[in-house]
C-alpha cells in the first residue's frame, strides 16, 4: 500500500438535528479497496455524497489526492469517478453517444479508442449503437461502469456496483476492478449488500452504524472481533442490535 | 470556464433532437398552431376594425415576440428538466463540471430553439399572412435581446426552483411565462391597464420592448428610451435569477437534496 489518497478527518454532517455522519475519521491508502459496510441509514450513502462534494459536510475536512475538496473541487473531481445503480444515463442516447459526453466532460481526446476498449471489457461493444433505454439492468450497469472509468480515474466511488449483475458477470467485475487496481494503483470505495463480494474484494473494511465507525479492518480482522464465521452474521448481529460493541472512540 | 464541459452539454442535447420526432416537432408545431389560430382571428378582427392602424403587424408581431420569450425561457428549464426526467443529474455533478458551464450549455441550447422557433414563425407568418416581420427593422435585434434575456431569467428563476423544491415545481416550467404576460403589454398597450397595474406592468422589460414595438410600427422611429429601460430591468433580474440560483445550488448541498433531484 502506498500514502493516503483520501483523507477523512471529524467529518459530521446533520440534517435539522439528525446526526447521519458523526465525527468520521479514516483515510484510504493508494491502491486500496475499501469496503464501506452497514446497515439502511448508517450515513454511507451520506459519506460518499459528501466525498462527491454533493453534499456539504456540517463540520470536517476532506483531502483527495492531497487536495482539499472545498476548495480544488474541480482539479479533484477530473481524477475521481463514481457509479451507482440508483442513476442513470439519458435513455434516448445511444451507448456511444452518452459515452462521447462524459469522455468530452472529462476532457478526454480523441474518446473513440477509450470507449471502444472499455466497451469490449465490459462485453457490451456489440450495444454500442444501441439506444439506452433498450438495454436490461445489468447491460445499464456495465454501461454506468464503462463511464466510471473513462478518465482513468485515480479514485472511484462504486455503490453497489453489482447490485443487478448476474453472478458471472459481477466475478468478471469484481476480477476486472481489482486488475485495475493492481495494474494502475487504482483506489476504490466500495458499497454493496452482498456480504460475500464484500469479504471478497475488500483489503480493509469500514463498519458504519448509526453515522459512526463500529469497526475497522480487514474481512479477518472484522470476523474476530464480532467472533462469526461470515459478514453476513456480523451484519445481522449490528443491524438487530445484538452486539455490545461500542464505536472504537468510546472503548477505553 | 472550460469550453469543451459547455460543447459536451450541448452535444447531449443535439443527440437527444435529432432522433426525438415529439422534441423537434415541439420547437415548431405550437407556433404555428399559435399562429394560425391567432393569425385568422387578427385577419377577422381586422374586417370590422378596419380603421385601427397596422392591426396584423400589431398582433403578428407581438405574436412572434412573445414566443421568443417563452423559447427561451423553455430553453432553459425544460432543458434542465430534460437532466432531471433522465436521472442523470448526479452524473453531471460528479464530473468536474463547474455550475457556470451547466448554465452556458443552457443559454446555447436556448439561443439555438429561440432563433429555430422565431425563424420559422416570421417565414409561416410571411407565408400565410404576407406579414414581413423584418418591417421592425434594426431595432428588431435589441428586442429579440431583450426577450430573450428576460426568458433566460424566468428560466434561470424555474430551473431553481425545480432544484429546490423537486419535481412539484415543474409545472413552473409551463406556466411562470404566462404568468407575467398579461402585465407585459404584449397584445394591448400599458395604458388600457388599470391604473394600479400599470406601475407593475412598467416593471416588466417585455412592457417595454412591446411598447416599443408599437412605437416602431406607428412612427417608425428607434425607441431608445424604451430599449434602455428594458435592458437595465432585465440585468437586475438576471443578476436576482442567478443569485437564486446559486444560493438553491448551496442550500441543495447543504440539505443533502441533490440526490432527490436527481433519482425521483
Amino acid at each position: 500500500m502506498g500514502h493516503p489518497i483520501v483523507q477523512v478527518d471529524h467529518l459530521t454532517k446533520s440534517f435539522n438535528g439528525f446526526v447521519a455522519v458523526n465525527d468520521l475519521s479514516f483515510s484510504i491508502e493508494e491502491g486500496e479497496i475499501l469496503g464501506l459496510l452497514g446497515p439502511n441509514g448508517a450515513g454511507k450513502t451520506t459519506l460518499i455524497q459528501m466525498l462527491l462534494g454533493l453534499i456539504t459536510p456540517t463540520a470536517g475536512e476532506i483531502r483527495i489526492l492531497g487536495f482539499d475538496l472545498k476548495r480544488h473541487r474541480e482539479e479533484i473531481l477530473s481524477q475521481v469517478n463514481f457509479s451507482s445503480t440508483y442513476i442513470s444515463m439519458p435513455t434516448s442516447l445511444t451507448l456511444r453517444e452518452n459515452l462521447t459526453v462524459f469522455a468530452k466532460l472529462y476532457g478526454i481526446k480523441k474518446p473513440e479508442h477509450r470507449i471502444d476498449e472499455l466497451l469490449e471489457i465490459f462485453e457490451i461493444k456489440r450495444l454500442k449503437n444501441t439506444i439506452t433505454r433498450h438495454l436490461s439492468s445489468g447491460q445499464l450497469t456495465r454501461l454506468s461502469l464503462v463511464k466510471a472509468l473513462l478518465n482513468r480515474p485515480k479514485v472511484l466511488f462504486l455503490d453497489e456496483p453489482t447490485a443487478s449483475l448476474d453472478p458471472d458477470i459481477a466475478d468478471k467485475t469484481r476480477t476486472l476492478l481489482k486488475s485495475i487496481r493492481d495494474q494502475s494503483r487504482l483506489t476504490l470505495l466500495y458499497t454493496s449488500h452482498n456480504m460475500k463480494e464484500m469479504e471478497e474484494i475488500s483489503d480493509r473494511i469500514l463498519f458504519l452504524h448509526q453515522g459512526r465507525i463500529l469497526a475497522s479492518g480487514t474481512p479477518a480482522e472484522i470476523l474476530r472481533l464480532f467472533a462469526e464465521r461470515n459478514l453476513e452474521d456480523v451484519f445481522l448481529k449490528v443491524a438487530r442490535g445484538n452486539h455490545s460493541l461500542e464505536p472504537p472512540e468510546s472503548r477505553p | 470556464m472550460k469550453l469543451h464541459r459547455v460543447t459536451a452539454l450541448v452535444l447531449r442535447h443535439l443527440y437527444l433532437y435529432q432522433r426525438s420526432l415529439p422534441r423537434m416537432t415541439e420547437v415548431l408545431f405550437w407556433p404555428l398552431i399559435d399562429l394560425l389560430l391567432w393569425g385568422f382571428v387578427t385577419l377577422y378582427l381586422q374586417r370590422f376594425q378596419a380603421n385601427l392602424p397596422k392591426f396584423v403587424t400589431f398582433f403578428l408581431g407581438a405574436l412572434i415576440l412573445w414566443d421568443i420569450l417563452y423559447r427561451a425561457q423553455q430553453g432553459i428549464s425544460v432543458s434542465f428538466l430534460e437532466e432531471v426526467w433522465s436521472k442523470n443529474l448526479l452524473n453531471l455533478f460528479v464530473t468536474p463540471m463547474r455550475p457556470s458551464e451547466f448554465l452556458a450549455a443552457l443559454l446555447t441550447i436556448s439561443i439555438a430553439k429561440l432563433l429555430t422557433a422565431g425563424l420559422a414563425s416570421a417565414f409561416l407568418a410571411w407565408l400565410f399572412y404576407s406579414f414581413n416581420l423584418f418591417v421592425l427593422g434594426l431595432s428588431l435585434i435589441p428586442f429579440v435581446l431583450n426577450l430573450a434575456l428576460m426568458g433566460w431569467a424566468i428560466g434561470i428563476i424555474t430551473m431553481a426552483s425545480i432544484l429546490l423544491y423537486g419535481q412539484e415545481a415543474e409545472v413552473m416550467a409551463w406556466g411562470l411565462a404566462f404568468l407575467v404576460q398579461p402585465v407585459s403589454a404584449v397584445f394591448y398597450p400599458v395604458s388600457v391597464m388599470p391604473a394600479w397595474v400599470q406601475p407593475i406592468a412598467w416593471m416588466m422589460p417585455s412592457s417595454h420592448v412591446f411598447e416599443g414595438m408599437r412605437a416602431v410600427v406607428e412612427t417608425g422611429a428607434f425607441p431608445v428610451e424604451e430599449l434602455v429601460k428594458a435592458f437595465i430591468l432585465n440585468l437586475f433580474y438576471l443578476s436576482l435569477a442567478l443569485s437564486f440560483f446559486y444560493r438553491n445550488l448551496r442550500v441543495v448541498k447543504e440539505k443533502g437534496l441533490l440526490l432527490r433531484s436527481g433519482t425521483e
